[in-house]
């Protein structure tokens, strides 16, 4: 049964962490996450979740604790933006390395420097290798149910994997919008009640957590882990198909969005969709055949999935909102590209957008299908959208 | 060179809020860096990240405004390179006492010749009014809405542990605060300014303060000058300690 309500992406991002209601919250303060934290704190002082808190001195030490604590057998979540995710790296890999199936939220946020608080994927990019699942939400909606999917999806036994879901900075986060969500009921009956594997502390069962691993068997833990990485495509479709049975709302690696006949496509990820979706459909009025492939699925990437969803187009504009520093343009690009490569006969341009929280305007949108369609852009380097150098 | 000239109207209004303790700071440190002829050739400023970690960027001096809890190790690289300069931290106790608190016992323990001034409002008051390291306990933040369960650092202690300088003023006691300031500026190694300041948006204003004068009348009522150079404060006292010859330092490891 879903309820209507009016929540920021902060807000429903902590709504669905009351729901789930985990063991243990390791956290750090920094903008734009912050105001999660601060709900949450409250939940946890009304008693309302029991959930033990953990407010700690920096990140490096909320992802630890969150490692500590979830090795231990207990439920673990977080959230971070930006300078505190850069600043947990180091332990974000052993994270996914331990296979824990932490969740944490990331209120996406420009990474410094220059010091800037506003939205772009600079942060979450940085832990494209880190091997951790990324699903990308386009609204506090998708916050809210992408956090819910990813504990079902990170604690599944074909996976355990840590999962990021993630949301763009003050204009999701900030932003107040409409959405349905589910009964706390419901909520507790489909993630299911936690059963730690190899905890700590089993005496029946002792474990190591960490040990050394040289060239004996690094390499086949590497190897488990990049295996798991891809059984958990299966269970993400799985578990998306499980909550649209529930919520109404079925969840895949990406969303369609008029692409079936499309001849110019654009994809991207997070909030951008919603601006171009909306070109499209005035796009559409006038008979242009336009259409967004919107990514919520990074980590993994669905390559062969893509190629079937968009290969037929004329034309393709892959939207970055971070910069590789590769001289080739966007991290996302040239996953596309490569996805693509050789099995489909559309134009690939790269696009890099909205660095810094810079809007991203419906004429910018427009004017890349106009370069699509016309052809404009023959150059292998990635335009830069609304930069004034 | 007058006062004046060390800070930048232009940039007026600061990003600060009314009422925060932060400018009376600067306004000291520059009234210290006149009287001592320290200028932009030989004194460079060096900030992390917070409300206080923004200070530099009022100053005609050049600095290095860096990332959240790293002030020390950047002030300790400049002064490898530039020995003949006047380093000076200026940081929140978040930046300093928290997520960089490491570096701070670090430089301390090497006498590390750099200043550091902390500005102490007991809150991480640029994100918001989280609890931070120096939350006394039982106080109500927007992370402890029951009241902060944890102890407070006690900074003077872990600067002491090597005997290096240590003084503690408020913003209330502005004579004593430039006083210190000076002193620390004027020792050879390490040395530490822990002042005690107001943020009355972002801490005092949960609290039941009205405004800033309220805080810092508190700060007079509470905080004690203490006269001359002492051992150690104690806890609600305010004045400058003694450092005791390095030489004296007793090896803990040694039988
Ligand atoms: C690695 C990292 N984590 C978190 C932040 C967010 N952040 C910015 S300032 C700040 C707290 C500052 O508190 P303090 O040092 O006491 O300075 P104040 O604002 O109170 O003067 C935090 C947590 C950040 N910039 N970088
Ligand atoms: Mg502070």
């Amino acid at each position: 049964m879903n309820k209507v309500v009016a929540l920021t992406g902060n807000e429903a991002a902590a709504e669905a962490m009351r729901q789930i209601n985990p063991d243990v919250v390791a956290a750090y303060p920094i903008t734009p996450q912050t105001e999660l934290m601060h709900k949450f704190s409250d939940f946890v002082a009304d008693a309302v979740v029991k959930t033990e808190m953990i407010l700690v001195e920096s990140e490096h030490s909320a992802m630890s604790a969150c490692i500590g604590a979830c090795a231990a057998g207990a439920r673990v979540m977080t959230a971070t933006s930006a300078n505190g995710l850069a600043f947990m790296w180091e332990v974000v890999y052993i994270a996914a390395s331990l296979r824990l199936p932490i969740v944490m939220t990331v209120v996406n946020r420009a990474l410094s420097g220059p010091i800037n608080i506003h939205c772009d994927h600079s942060d979450t990019m940085g832990c494209r290798d880190s091997g951790w699942i990324q699903l990308y939400g386009e609204n506090p909606q998708e916050a809210y149910d992408n956090i819910i999917q990813a504990i079902r999806i990170a604690e599944h036994p074909d996976v355990r994997l840590p999962v990021m879901p993630t949301f763009d900075g003050f204009i999701i986060s900030h932003t107040l919008e409409r959405l349905e969500i589910l009964s706390d009921e419901e909520v507790g009956k489909f993630i299911g009640a936690w059963k730690p594997v190899h905890p700590l502390l089993d005496i029946a069962h002792p474990v190591t957590y960490g040990p050394l691993d040289l060239q004996d068997y690094y390499f086949e833990h590497k190897k488990g882990q990049a295996e798991a990485m891809k059984r958990a495509k299966g269970v993400v479709l799985a578990v998306g198909k499980e909550y649209g049975a529930l919520s109404g709302r079925e969840y895949g690696f990406f969303e369609e969005y008029k692409t079936r006949d499309a001849e110019q496509i654009i994809l991207c990820l997070g909030s951008a969709s919603g601006t171009v979706k909306s070109v499209v459909d005035g796009l559409r009025e006038k008979g242009r055949r336009t259409g967004v492939l919107k990514l919520r699925m990074f980590r993994p990437f669905p390559a062969e999935e893509i190629l079937s969803a968009i290969g037929h187009a004329k034309s393709i504009a892959v939207l970055d909102r971070a910069e590789g520093f590769s001289g080739l343009g966007g991290p996302l690009f040239p996953e596309v590209r490569s996805a693509l490569y050789g099995r489909s006969d559309a134009k690939v341009i790269n696009y890099v957008y909205g660095l810094g929280g810079r809007d991203l305007s419906p004429e910018m949108i427009l004017s890349v299908f106009d370069d699509l369609e016309e052809g404009r852009i023959t150059d292998r380097e990635a335009v830069h959208l609304g930069v004034r150098i | 060179m007058s006062v004046r000239n060390y800070l930048r109207p232009e940039r007026l209004p600061t990003y600060w809020c009314p009422g925060c303790g932060d400018g009376l700071v600067i306004t000291s440190m520059a009234e210290v860096f006149e009287e001592l002829h320290c200028d932009e050739k030989n004194t460079v400023l060096v900030s992390g990240i917070g409300c206080a970690a923004r200070a530099p960027g009022y100053f005609t001096l050049e600095s290095v405004h860096g990332l959240h809890g790293r002030a020390v190790p950047i002030a300790e690289g400049i002064k490898i390179v530039r020995p003949e300069l006047n380093v000076v931290i200026i940081s929140g106790d978040g930046d300093l006492l928290g997520i960089g608190l490491n570096h701070l016992i670090h430089a301390s323990r090497r006498d590390t010749d750099i200043k550091v001034i902390c500005i102490d409002n007991q809150i991480y008051g640029m994100t918001g009014g989280q609890k931070s390291p120096t939350t006394a306990l039982g106080v109500k933040t927007l992370t402890s809405p029951e009241g902060n369960t944890d102890r407070p650092v006690d900074c003077q202690a872990l600067i002491k542990a090597h005997n290096s300088f240590y003084a503690r003023a408020t913003t209330f006691h502005l004579p004593l605060l430039k006083k210190a300031i000076r002193a620390a500026m004027e020792h050879r190694g390490f040395a530490m300014v822990d002042v005690r300041s107001q943020c009355p948006v972002n801490y005092g204003r949960r609290l039941g303060y009205r405004n800033a004068y309220e805080m810092l009348m508190h700060f007079k009522q509470h905080y004690k000058p203490v006269k001359g150079v002492v051992d150690r404060l104690a806890h609600d006292e305010i004045g400058i300690t003694s450092e005791n010859p390095k030489s004296q330092i007793q090896n803990p490891n040694s039988a």
